[in-house]
């Protein structure tokens, strides 16, 4: 969260066509300290509150870029954001297609994501295949901090909308941050550890999961590339292909629902170009296909765990 | 009528006919097949948006809707831009990509028009709150129909804007149909000015089809909002003459004789009466040299108009772009009446 702050602090400071709408963004500093210290700092036209009407700053944002500004809107959970859909697919991506190219739409929209805290269904959304089926926007799905900060930093110089999701539960991960002037282009996966016997895809919280899966599975003499797509909109599948012919094994980690969702999309691309090197089916794990239940037990049953990672990594390896 | 009077008349009047003339030829392009998809013409309505871009420069911006052929025109986008995109063509205004409802160009302040009802109102904020960000002293204004104030844009648009005290101005065309469905039945309160004060503005009524009072209630609003005195919600009452959209059967909802009605207060005829009432305005020859403007008395025929009837030759998108004519050439420079108004 600090990177990101330290991002926008500093894009702020850079640009002054920045501005930052959202719920408890101002005198507050954000629900998850998103905006700490800017409301002193760049004042109540820049850092500004907004009353709970996500439509309508969503829509209000879309007029303010194509006036010439740069809105950020911070909508705190996905899920309240989901009330503006309609500004976004209809007015936030099209905008620049229908105008030639004559206006411009640097919109980011950011708010978290991810089943954690016995939130309940309201939430705990992850909806980055859905605003990623969208032509016109960009998604970007960061696993840690320094990939939060350059993502941030690159969306927020860009000219195109971005919607830019953090997991709540890695709010307050810490991990190390490079000094200095330098963003992450969108569109290009990490690869965080080389393997050589299967490739697992995995986005947000799930590459942290994914991480204690291969250490525990490197005891066992399996080694496992895992790769962050980073941003899903667009999405670096060259990464992936480039692995599986390594590895001839693929599975595709994801907290968001499976239909029509990120593995069916990389498995698809998957299968289209690079068939020929697989020694097994694809194989997908995401969260349950339901609505997301208050109750801890419940709760932990429908997303995936570093267990569960590690099971499914067991059973492809077996086919 | 005195000469500035008259004056400022006779260049409303202008904005008005441009209108008129380019909508009805619009909708034979689209009897004739020329024209696809679907064309909502402004045929009626004229006196809102000529009186409220007349008070506008060419900095300020509108949002507008569906029906936005009037908005383009008024607030300056050329003749031939706006048929060569109802024509699917790439030197359209939006490069043949929106048609009749996406039309855009930012190069004169329009915005953009939109399919969807409601989205303008809070872009119109948006536009604003830039504005006020830079504190450039420009103006934006969103038109929109009584249907989009049932709308939950118009209800969270509007209350932002006054709690921002936003340089904007709201323009509700009430013509008192939401695509064939009746305000009177739809509206809780249907006295569209009056939801003003539900979010602290002021809210103001006129009679859309009279010109002069939409240019003078336009008046006030833009001098508020460029002040910094806010927004202002100005309900111009008014009526449109065709289908909702051409080719829409238009007796199944409402009666011949209300039309009829309608059409006897037409605001360009109803302005030419005042126009003429003390004779022939001493300044027209002056006025008419000055701006260029029809050569004939604006009563001439709409029949002798001569109107696109060969579509442009298409074109690459890529050569095009950009290069759009900024005046109007052949077949409609010969319409004298379908030229830009003059800027004020």
């Amino acid at each position: 969260m600090q990177a990101t702050l330290e991002a926008l602090t500093e894009e702020m400071a850079r640009d002054p066509a920045i501005f930052v709408l959202g719920e408890g963004i101002g005198k507050r500093g954000g629900n998850f300290r998103t905006t700490a210290g800017l409301y002193e700092r760049y004042g109540p036209l820049r850092l500004c509150d907004t009353p709970i009407c996500e439509r309508g700053f969503v829509g209000l944002a879309c007029g303010a870029a194509m006036a010439g500004a740069r809105p950020v809107v911070d909508f705190m959970f996905v899920d309240f954001v989901l009330d503006a859909l309609g500004e976004i697919f209809n007015q936030i991506a099209k905008v620049q297609y229908m105008s030639g190219g004559r206006l411009r739409m640097p919109v980011l929209l950011r708010g978290c994501i991810g089943v954690g805290h016995s939130a309940a269904t309201h939430h705990s959304g992850s909806y980055h295949p859905l605003f990623a089926h969208i032509p016109g926007l960009r998604v970007a799905v960061p696993s840690n901090p320094a990939d939060a900060k350059g993502l941030l930093r690159h969306a927020l110089r860009g000219h195109d909308p971005v919607v830019f999701l953090e997991h709540r539960e890695l709010l307050g991960v810490k991990g190390p941050v490079p000094e200095g002037d330098w963003e992450i282009p969108f569109g290009r996966a990490a690869v965080v550890r080389p393997g050589k016997d299967v490739t697992v895809v995995a986005l947000s919280l799930m590459v942290r999961h994914a991480l204690a899966a291969c250490a525990a599975l490197e005891k066992e003499g399996i080694s496992v590339e895992l790769i962050d797509p980073r941003t899903v909109a667009p999405l670096d599948v060259d990464t992936v292909l480039a692995s599986v012919r390594k590895t001839g094994r693929l599975l595709i980690v994801d907290e968001a629902f499976g239909p029509f969702g990120l593995g069916s999309e990389i498995a698809a691309q998957v299968a289209e170009r690079g068939l020929d090197q697989l020694d097994a089916p694809i194989r997908r794990l995401h969260g349950a296909h339901a609505p997301t239940p208050y109750s801890p037990p419940l709760e932990a049953a429908v997303a995936p765990t570093a267990k569960t990672v590690e099971r499914a990594i067991r059973d492809l390896l077996e086919d | 009528m005195n000469g500035r009077d008259s004056s400022r008349a006779l260049d409303l009047y202008r904005r008005m006919l441009l209108i008129r003339r380019c909508e009805e030829q619009l909708a034979r392009g689209h009897q004739r097949g020329l024209i696809h998809g679907a064309c909502h013409t402004y045929v009626g309505q004229e006196a809102v948006a000529a009186g409220v871009c007349a008070q506008l420069g060419a900095e300020d911006v509108v949002f507008s809707t569906h029906r936005g052929h009037g908005h383009a025109l008024a607030k300056g986008v050329p003749p031939r831009e706006l048929f060569a995109e109802l024509l699917g063509r790439a030197t359209g205004c939006s490069r043949g990509r929106g048609g009749s409802m996406h039309l855009f160009a930012p190069e004169v302040g329009l915005m953009g028009t939109s399919g969807i009802v409601g989205p303008c109102i809070l872009q119109a904020a948006g536009a604003a709150y830039t504005f006020k960000l830079r504190a450039d002293g420009r103006v934006a204004v969103a038109f929109f129909g009584d249907g989009a104030v049932n709308n939950g844009a118009f209800h969270e648009g509007l209350n932002m804007a006054s709690i921002w005290k936003l340089p904007v101005v709201f323009v509700c065309e009430n013509n008192q149909f939401a695509t064939e469905v009746p305000f009177s039945y739809s509206a809780g309160n249907p006295d569209v000015a009056s939801r003003g004060a539900a979010y602290g503005l002021p809210g103001v009524a006129v009679d859309g089809n009279d010109v002069l009072a939409v240019d003078v209630a336009a008046e006030e609003a833009v001098r508020r909002a460029r002040e910094g005195g806010g927004p202002t919600l100005l309900e111009c009452r008014t009526y449109r003459t065709r289908p909702h959209s051409e080719g829409m059967p238009d007796f199944t909802y409402r009666t011949r004789e209300e039309v009829e009605e309608w059409k006897a207060r037409c605001p360009l005829a109803r302005l030419r009466v005042k126009l003429l009432e003390g004779g022939t305005p001493r300044n027209w020859r002056r006025s008419r040299r000055k701006s260029r403007g029809p050569s004939r008395t604006p009563r001439s025929s709409p029949r002798k108009v001569p109107g696109p009837t060969r579509p442009p030759r298409p074109r690459t998108s890529t050569r095009s772009r950009g290069s759009c004519p900024r005046r109007p050439s052949a077949p409609l420079a010969r319409s004298r009446s379908c030229r830009p108004p003059s800027r004020r």
